[in-house]
């Protein structure tokens, strides 16, 4: 069989590149949605607080620096076609990447080597969280992206057992955001995973919120839900920055996957106003 | 918009109201997590502390590193919460303002009030807007710590909003309440 030969540099260099771009510059679907929030924003506190958020987000893009001081934990998903080769460690090709662009791009190092006990500065960012799926193909791509813990730190998992259906859902996915309420840097956006096992459920509530926030489910009957649960975040008040509005979400993302007949696990991962993340395929 | 000089005197407190919006110019400290735990087990010891917090604000916020011709890096308020745990002892001492994001535990809404002191909200994720209104920055202690240390911030009309005054007024509690549609 042939093999496509991808040069490790190759993948070091893209995901460098994928991590800069991504903390300098806000997606396009963002800054849309925030500009449409601050139209139909009730309080004038939140309309204020939008436009900050907007000449920040442009300040940064015009001056290249990163948008927000918590430049994140780096996550990527990876797919990996069964027909590429890399001529050296993909592994190690993408810490090093993610090196280059913490050292390089002046990004804050976010990330300790011991959770509980030593909490040492990696003082590099490393290591990346990768999360890599094998597809057919002699295409690698890569969706890179830098997540912030204040609003990481308001996420929740729920083994939700079949017969709660989908009331269930929306009950812990609306339990959820008003438990965070004011702290993670709302408008939020939501990422929402469902079924698979324990560890996949949160792995696609992560993919969620990479997903563009014009883009819907494609099964009509999520991206219903996904436009209800937006609607009912929205009645709850907390606002931009938590200080009041009608603009505490600006997307919901559901992603689904087949489950056990005895489960429903639903994961909730929420991610600030800067949702961050960029694209490439070598 | 009111402009106020730090640091902070009783007076300038006591007109202070929750939901206020205001632009802040002098000098401030810094601290967050690991440097907070720092401070609290020196204080649990009984020993001093490396910087004299009596009368100062505090900035929680870990900024990203500075380019060239930058006086600082992007540097938005952290979460205000993670620092409840300590905040009260550094209140009993003489802490008169503190600045992060989001809503505070009861604990330390009443010792913002016991110490007549002052909670002021930045907007999380406006790090580069905030920035500009940083103009010099200059090491205190535990420079071991990296973004985590404490240094000193000389600001100029840095702007944000009383999210809790010196009489417990909260906007975390009331604002959301008036949007509320559920």
């Amino acid at each position: 069989m042939d093999y496509r030969i991808i040069k490790a540099e190759t993948i070091t260099e893209t995901v460098k590149q994928l991590f800069t771009d991504c903390n300098y510059y806000i997606g396009d679907d963002i800054l849309c949605a925030l500009k449409n929030a601050r139209e139909n924003e009730q309080s004038e506190v939140g309309k204020n607080v939008l436009s900050q958020i907007i000449e920040n987000d442009e300040i940064a893009a015009d001056e290249q620096i990163p948008l927000c001081q918590d430049t994140g934990m780096a996550v990527l998903f990876v797919e990996y076609g069964d027909k590429v080769s890399v001529d050296g460690s993909f592994d190690e090709a993408v810490q090093e990447g993610v090196r280059r662009a913490y050292i390089d791009a002046y990004l804050r190092k976010s990330v300790v080597d011991d959770p509980v006990f030593d909490r040492l500065n990696t003082k590099d960012n490393t290591p990346a969280i990768i999360h890599t799926k094998i597809v057919s193909g002699d295409k690698i791509k890569i969706t890179a992206g830098g997540k912030g813990f204040g609003s990481e730190n308001m996420s929740a998992i729920k083994m939700i057992t079949p017969s709660y259906g989908v009331e269930g859902v929306k009950d812990f996915v609306l339990d959820t955001v008003r438990k965070a309420g004011p702290n993670p840097c709302p408008p939020i956006v939501v990422g929402v995973g469902i079924g698979g096992t324990f560890e996949r459920c949160a792995q696609l509530a992560k993919k969620a919120t990479f997903r563009e926030i014009n883009t819907s489910n494609p099964d009509p009957r999520y991206a219903e839900l996904e436009q209800e649960l937006l609607e009912k975040i929205n009645l709850m008040g907390f606002g931009p920055a938590g200080l009041g509005g009608n603009t505490t979400a600006i997307g919901v993302n559901i992603e689904t996957s087949p489950t056990h007949i005895a489960g429903m696990p639903v994961a909730v991962n929420i991610c600030c106003h800067a949702a961050r993340h960029k694209t490439a395929e070598i | 918009m009111k402009k106020i000089k730090l640091p902070l005197t009783d007076e300038q407190i006591s007109t202070l109201k929750a939901g206020d919006s205001v632009l802040l110019s002098g000098t401030m400290i810094t601290g967050r997590d690991a440097a907070h735990k720092r401070l609290f087990e020196l204080i649990e010891k009984g020993e001093a502390l490396p910087v004299d917090i009596k009368g100062e604000t505090i900035y929680y916020v870990g900024p990203a590193p500075a380019k060239p011709g930058y006086a600082v890096g992007p540097a938005g308020p952290t979460s205000s919460y993670r620092m409840d745990k300590y905040a009260p002892a550094l209140l009993d001492l003489g802490l008169k303002g503190m600045v992060g994001k989001g809503a505070r535990s009861p604990e330390v809404i009443e010792a913002i009030v016991r110490n007549h002191a002052v909670y002021f909200a930045a907007i999380g994720g406006a790090a580069a807007l905030l920035a500009k209104s940083i103009k010099k920055t200059e090491p205190i202690c535990y420079e071991d710590l990296g973004t985590e240390s404490v240094r000193r911030y000389y600001v100029e009309d840095f702007p944000c909003i009383v999210a809790v005054d010196s009489e417990g007024g909260n906007v975390y509690e009331t604002e959301p309440k008036k949007f509320n549609k559920e």
